[in-house]
């Protein structure tokens, strides 16, 4: 990356600043000038799309948060409050709400991007890894930040997740009552999570940083997986790539702004809208749409294992379906990066996906009957896929011949 | 890429079989929800202020008694896109009612129209008691905590279609479907009244009969029906009452970014003119 | 062909600036409601006026109204004390102004003011009975010993102004509109 700069002061005023300060440069080298492979394609915008929506809830967060009150007397009618009363405030109110899904959406397109094309094999183990800790600290962050309403799912929800520590030996009971700060969920948990609701969003933030500086060390990968080798194979970030990028991002605010505007409630639940009551539980808890998955495969162990409890089964194999994408590198050894040119990965990897949309579906059904057994074949191939199929093929698959470069490819498509 | 289809297929014959099995429920677990056609629906939604008008009346005179409102203000009866009624109008309803008022040396004082809808009951405790052990509850964003939650993949053309109205078909449905006697083999509790829709008992009696509000449009038919649909809306507006406001802008939004979708395919098609990729 | 690329960067550039001004427009419209939530919500717009009655309020009474979050004094003045306001000479007043720019024509009797203290905003004592009226039998601010006559004017002390008076009318003898 070092060298690509072509940035040349103009004045003396540009130049003294850039011998004590070289933010230009700096912006020029890494927004514009940054060399990209010619051929990625529209599934690599959404990292746009992903930095967009970031300043979007940080926007509206900030703005929601000179509004809302954090106390379970009144948060819930604060938020009300906020809906009827402020400027508006209940198109604002939408948009965090509604963000926070189209977040989510954009943030498994990214992840599915990568597992198709191998974004996350040599060198860029990092640049994966911290990807798999920004998704960690977002779900963290809008599991709290749906509980701030105090709506019966806020209470529930809270009240479930929580729990799901003390599922750990001895010390579950302390970590719990640390966690809620008190027996139950209650208005100290309310305050605490208000409090890391408006901190995590700016660590996600410095997170990305060091995910986009991970980013440009090896730069873009490519639906070839073939790694640059020449000039010919690039293209400057800017023009091209910003103006391709915005023109997704226009595209992606559209059905955003369809539910904002017009089906705001839609993608929450309606028991939200009752207030908390920590007496009543609802009928059918279930976490929002893009937690499902996860929350399937917790359910689905619903059996001890040697002396491991269900209970603690169920939260190891939760957490452990996010961690294994951690040492995903590592277990995924073949040497060709796109499933592209892995004829016996593809049929493979779109099962995954149906597998995993599966789950999402699961997860939102009551654990009886065949969703039980359904739930747990598909918790089998999620980590089967990671553990067994992987490896496995990285040993038995013979490639399709690889292009032999990002140029010549680019060619051949355009004969 | 025949594999991928195949299994897509494959998936999607299972996953229907799967969901339509249990499409019938509807949302109380009764009889199935007879959908209404609302004019407050779809994206050229807008409320009917003759219909929120005729809903406060039979709010005010059936249910009020028992149901407050308590995150409405009276000035919001009289704010665009709402029941419209004459600042007179709702300095004069406010007026009926009290305001305790700590402030005050006298504690409380005559309600404004700034002032937030008081409810019948001071507490949880004394609605309980003169409801027979029941809580009737709040009215105010109730028409957004019912609703007739729809299974995969009719969710996805809910979705499309912008349908926000489970809560106004819920609680029309619940309130037309009384019956005298429940059906054979059916318990319902002490005191209860049987609902099909709800397909179960009720603390609450139908509070509905037919010519039981006088309406000044001598129109509108005094029916069982039409007070439900009426008082449904007008609950559907205290949920969302700014419904009107947001979908006006709504549309202006979706055009400017059609547009601006469309020009920037089309800098981008410039930019990328000539290039390989 | 020269004429030709020039008349496709033309097109391009005319592109290029219809959609940046295009997105331009749609942002500043975008800002606007981020900006406009700070501004008094509708309930707080609500309360920016509000009615009092006075028909309770007996001759040498005095009541505190709250308006926009602040104390409104209303004082039910005797005939005494609006001939001793009248009778102050305009040359004694540091803000000079004769007892009928403080009150409405007509309703001479109803003295209605923020009750604030033009010096640093302390709410002046005189309200009650028995309380502290200060040198000119009207109000005293204790924060920093401001004195006001039965007019609201500032007579001692560090105060720069008279009490200020909201803009309120009257809509019948005994009911006021404050704001």
């Amino acid at each position: 990356m070092a060298g690509n700069s072509n940035y040349n002061p103009t004045n003396k005023v540009e130049k003294w600043f850039d011998e004590r300060l070289p933010l230009l440069r700096f912006s020029k080298e890494h927004l514009m000038d940054f060399p990209s492979p010619r051929n990625i394609n529209y599934w690599w915008t959404f990292g746009a799309v992903l930095a967009i929506m970031l300043i979007v809830q940080i926007v509206t967060g900030i703005i929601l948060a000179m509004h809302y009150t954090p106390n379970i007397a009144m948060a819930f009618d604060s938020v009300e409050h906020i809906r009827r009363d402020v400027n508006y405030g209940r198109i604002i109110q939408g948009t965090h709400a509604v963000g926070a899904s189209m977040f989510f959406f954009a943030v498994y397109v990214h992840m599915f991007r990568g597992l198709y094309y191998g974004s996350y094999k040599a060198p860029r183990e990092i640049l994966w890894i911290l990807g798999v800790v920004i998704f960690l600290l977002m779900m963290a962050t809008a599991f709290m930040g749906y509980v701030l309403p105090w709506g019966q799912m806020s209470f529930w929800g809270a009240t479930v997740i929580t729990n799901l520590f003390s599922a750990i030996p001895i010390i579950g009971t302390p970590i719990l009552e640390f966690l809620r700060g008190g027996f139950a969920v209650d208005n100290p948990t309310l305050n605490r999570f208000f409090s890391l609701h408006y901190l995590l969003p700016f660590v996600i933030a410095a997170v990305v940083a060091l995910h986009i500086w991970a980013l440009h060390v090896p730069g873009n990968g490519n639906p070839t997986g073939v790694e640059v080798k020449s000039s010919a194979d690039t293209l400057p970030f800017h023009p091209y790539f910003t103006m391709k990028d915005l023109f997704v991002v226009v595209v992606f605010f559209i059905p955003f702004a369809w539910f904002v505007f017009f089906a705001p409630d839609i993608l929450g639940h309606a028991d939200n809208y009752i207030e908390a009551n920590p007496f009543v539980t609802p009928a059918h808890i279930v976490p929002e749409w893009y937690l499902l998955p996860f929350y399937a495969m917790l359910r689905a162990i619903d059996f001890d294992v040697f002396f491991i409890s269900a209970k603690l089964g169920g939260v190891i194999i939760m957490f452990g379906s996010i961690i294994i994408l951690m040492v995903l590198p590592w277990l995924d050894g073949s040497k060709v990066r796109s499933g592209s040119f892995r004829p016996m990965f593809k049929p493979f990897y779109w099962l995954f996906v149906l597998n995993f949309l599966l789950l999402m579906y699961l997860g939102g059904q009551g654990a009886e009957g065949i969703y039980v057994i359904l739930s747990k074949v598909a918790t089998a191939y999620y980590f089967g896929y990671f553990l067994v199929i992987l490896p496995i093929l990285a040993r038995i698959e013979t490639p399709k011949p690889l292009p032999s470069s990002i140029s010549q490819a680019v060619l051949d498509k355009n004969k | 890429m025949n594999i991928k289809k195949n299994i897509f297929a494959v998936f999607a014959v299972i996953t229907m079989a799967i969901s339509a099995a249990p499409a019938l429920s509807a949302g109380g677990g009764g009889k199935h929800a007879e959908l209404q056609k609302w004019s407050f629906g779809g994206v050229f939604g807008t409320y009917d202020t003759n219909q929120l008008q005729r809903g406060f009346q039979v709010f005010y005179e059936v249910c009020s008694s028992c149901h407050g409102a308590k995150l409405i203000s009276f000035r919001n009866f009289a704010e665009a896109g709402g029941p419209e009624f004459s600042k007179d109008q709702v300095k004069a309803l406010a007026a009926e009612y009290t305001i305790l008022d700590a402030e005050l040396e006298e504690g409380e004082r005559t309600a404004t129209p700034a002032d937030r809808w008081p409810s019948p009951f001071e507490t949880e405790l004394e609605a309980r008691e003169a409801n027979n052990g029941a809580f009737p509850p709040d009215f105010s964003v109730l028409a957004k905590a019912r609703n007739l939650p729809k299974k995969f993949p009719m969710n996805f053309y809910d979705m499309a279609t912008a349908y926000q109205e489970g809560g106004a078909d819920y609680i029309y449905n619940l309130l037309v479907s009384y019956e005298d006697e429940p059906p054979h083999g059916v318990e319902i509790g002490d005191g209860q009244s049987y609902n099909a829709f709800f397909g179960g008992g009720l603390s609450m009696m139908s509070p509905l009969m037919e010519e039981l509000v006088e309406y000044e449009d001598t129109t509108i038919p005094l029916t069982v029906e039409q007070y439900a649909k009426d008082v449904s809306a007008f609950m559907y507006w205290m949920a969302d009452p700014h419904l009107v406001q947001r979908k006006t802008i709504g549309l202006k939004v979706l055009i400017f970014l059609s547009i601006l979708a469309l020009l920037m395919y089309l800098v981008k098609r410039k930019i990328w003119a000539g290039v390989k990729h | 062909m020269a004429t030709n690329t020039k008349e496709e960067s033309t097109r391009r550039d005319f592109l290029f600036v219809t959609t940046g001004a295009f997105a331009a427009v749609g942002g500043a419209a975008a800002v606007w409601p981020l900006i406009d939530q700070m501004n008094p919500d509708a309930s707080v717009k609500a309360l920016a006026s509000i009615e009092a009655d006075l028909s309770a309020i007996e001759e040498g009474q005095s009541v505190t109204f709250k308006w926009r979050g602040q104390p409104v004094f209303v004082r039910h003045r005797t005939p005494s004390e609006i001939e001793e306001a009248k009778a102050v000479s305009l040359d004694d007043l540091k803000d000079p102004a004769p007892d009928s720019e403080r009150v409405i024509a007509g309703h001479e009797q109803w003295l209605v003011m923020v009750g604030l203290c033009t010096h640093l905003g302390c709410v002046p004592l005189g309200q009650k009975p028995g309380e502290e009226k200060g040198d000119f039998n009207g109000w005293f601010c204790p924060c920093h010993g401001s004195h006001y006559d039965s007019a609201g004017r500032i007579r001692k002390g560090p105060a720069p102004k008279n009490l200020v008076l909201p803009p309120f009318e009257f809509l019948s003898d005994t009911l006021i509109k404050i704001g």
